[in-house]
């Protein structure tokens, strides 16, 4: 018998075999967000929305011409379609029965949905930064197309308001897609739902308290122009716990008793 | 090392695997044989922590599949090689995977390479890929991490002969330098030619299992000839007990080498001359592949 082929060694070898970190995983998560072609465009479209907004608002002659306007105005479109990224980046996975790849991998599966909701956070922060760097365009095009001055006032509690309303949006996009484990169910009801939900409670007056403190739109309304005050904290952090909250707990723990097949 | 002891596996009122108890040694390939929907693939989806056994354990090395430090590193797994994003190109599927790992992208080449993909196939999206193309995708993920146990589900479906030929090689490799493989299918033929241990289930229970050799290696020699009345005098002359076989052949209880000297000493001619093997199993097999194979499968395992 040959000694230097057949190592009589136990079959699993143990040490020198780290797991996976954290980081490591939320880098192979980011990277799942945009290697395939309609991950790619998704990410393509956003920046092109806020070119488009601003480009919009620089040219029409009402709109107001400041940093802070263009930059509340181009979170619409990243607002949109992020949580559409925060789905996908979920739901994919069972589209497309890649899940069997990624836990057979990685077999504690919190580990996998920690690191998917850090690459959403992410692509949060990027979809913040995409705006801002499409707003910072449109103020220094400002003066050349109009007859305004360059004004690049940004209050710290706009920015940071902005940037917690995108982060809640594309997590209850992820919470949507960990919930319903479907792209098209998902996507149509994570806009269906709160939409409808909105029209719901601004229509029955006798539903005004739900709005107030139930209602995402209503309740993050102010945060774009950093007007958050203290009673409106508690009222967004309501509106999460229905909207974001609930339902990533619920699906957090059927993926984690899910088969996956 | 795998040991899947006394693992069942209940979905409602159905069980899908009852009382499954089998090992897979290092260095050896053990084929884990049985029709569709045998119980097969939920038996390697328990192994590797996508499904929770109802009662019973599964472990590899002695740890369950979710406690292994990095389990990609330690077992290659292959379930299901169209379970991969269409929209990626195989390159990047196995660049995502070794980002897992924690392995470089000069292994990626090189797994791509050993599984005939280099070049412009892993440059293609796998949406356009064939089934044994994918099959050898699936193939390069499991041995990514270097591993020292494959578990693979039906890998030979979609390739081509050449390619389950080239499998057949790669396995018993893997297995010769001290790897531990199992792997499943409904062929039997697909298995017998790598495998050095068979374990059959039908119905969620296994119903036989044991070494190649037990299971296939049937007793006796078949013999044929013109005159079958000749040749069974003259083995029965030379003290050798024979049965009838299958049409007109003879199942003599010796090995080749003495019925060929019976009948030569009897001057009696041959037109056959050959172990018998497998028959059983083979027979086996095929009754559990009927609809109602299941009342037979209780007899032969009696």
């Amino acid at each position: 018998m040959t000694t230097t082929t057949a190592p009589e060694a136990p079959a699993v070898r143990t040490p020198a075999i780290s797991p996976p970190s954290l980081l490591q995983l939320t880098r192979v998560e980011l990277r799942k967000s945009y290697d395939t072609r309609a991950g790619r465009w998704l990410l393509i479209v956003i920046g092109l929305a806020a070119l488009g907004v601003v480009a919009l608002e620089l040219f029409v002659e009402d709109a107001p011409k400041t940093f802070a306007d263009y930059f509340a105005f181009t979170q619409l479109p990243v607002g949109i379609l992020l949580p559409v990224l925060g789905i996908l980046l979920v739901t994919s996975e069972w589209s497309q029965r890649t899940a069997m790849t990624t836990f057979a991998l990685v077999p504690r599966r919190s580990r996998v949905l920690t690191a998917k909701v850090m690459a959403a956070a992410l692509l949060a922060v990027g979809g913040v930064l995409a705006a801002a760097a499409a707003s910072a365009l449109a103020t220094v095009l400002t003066p050349v197309f109009t007859d305004s001055a360059m004004d690049w006032g940004l209050s710290a509690a706009q920015a940071a308001q902005v940037l917690l309303v995108q982060l809640i949006s594309v997590l209850a996009g992820v919470a949507f897609g960990m919930l319903l484990l479907s792209s098209p169910l998902a996507i149509v009801l994570y806009f269906v739902l709160p939409t409808a939900f909105t029209i719901l409670v601004n229509t029955v007056s006798a539903l005004d308290w739900v709005r107030d403190w139930l209602d995402l739109s209503t309740t993050t309304m102010p945060m774009y122009e950093g007007d958050l005050d203290g009673q409106g904290w508690l009222q967004v952090a309501t509106s999460v716990a229905l909207w974001l909250a609930l339902p990533m707990v619920l699906g957090w723990l059927r993926i984690r008793r899910a088969e996956i097949a | 090392m795998i040991t899947i002891d006394s693992l069942t596996k209940r979905y409602g009122a159905q069980l899908a695997v009852s009382d499954v108890s089998f090992s897979c040694t290092p260095g050896t390939v053990t084929g884990f044989l049985g029709p569709n929907g045998a119980g097969k693939s939920t038996t390697l989806r328990a192994l590797v922590g996508l499904a929770t056994p109802t009662s019973g354990t599964a472990t590899i090395g002695g740890r369950a599949y979710r406690d292994l430090p990095n389990a990609g590193r330690q077992v290659g797994v292959l379930l299901d090689a169209g379970a991969q994003h269409a929209g990626r190109t195989g390159r990047e599927v196995l660049t995502l995977a070794a980002l897992v790992l924690g392995v470089d992208q000069e292994r990626v080449d090189e797994v791509l390479g050993r599984v005939g993909l280099a070049g412009k196939p892993a440059g293609k999206r796998v949406g356009n890929y064939s089934l044994g193309m994918k099959q050898r995708l699936g193939l390069a993920a499991a041995l990514l991490g270097d591993p020292q146990v494959l578990v693979l589900d039906e890998p030979a479906n979609g390739l081509d002969p050449d390619g389950i030929f080239w499998m057949r090689g790669l396995l018993r490799g893997f297995a010769d330098r001290g790897g531990t493989v199992l792997l499943s299918s409904h062929l039997l033929r697909e298995v017998e030619a790598v495998a050095d241990q068979l374990v059959v289930i039908a119905g969620g229970r296994i119903v036989a299992q044991g070494s190649k050799q037990e299971l296939l290696g049937g007793r006796g020699t078949v013999v044929r000839g013109p005159d079958r009345v000749v040749l069974e005098r003259a083995l029965r002359t030379a003290g050798i007990a024979v049965a009838p076989g299958e049409g007109d052949g003879l199942v003599a209880d010796a090995d080749p080498l003495a019925v060929g000297q019976a009948v030569a000493a009897a001057g009696a001619v041959l037109t056959e001359l050959r172990p018998a093997g497998g028959e059983g199993l083979e027979e086996l097999f095929r009754s559990l592949t009927h609809a109602d194979g299941s009342q037979q499968v209780q007899e032969v395992a009696a």
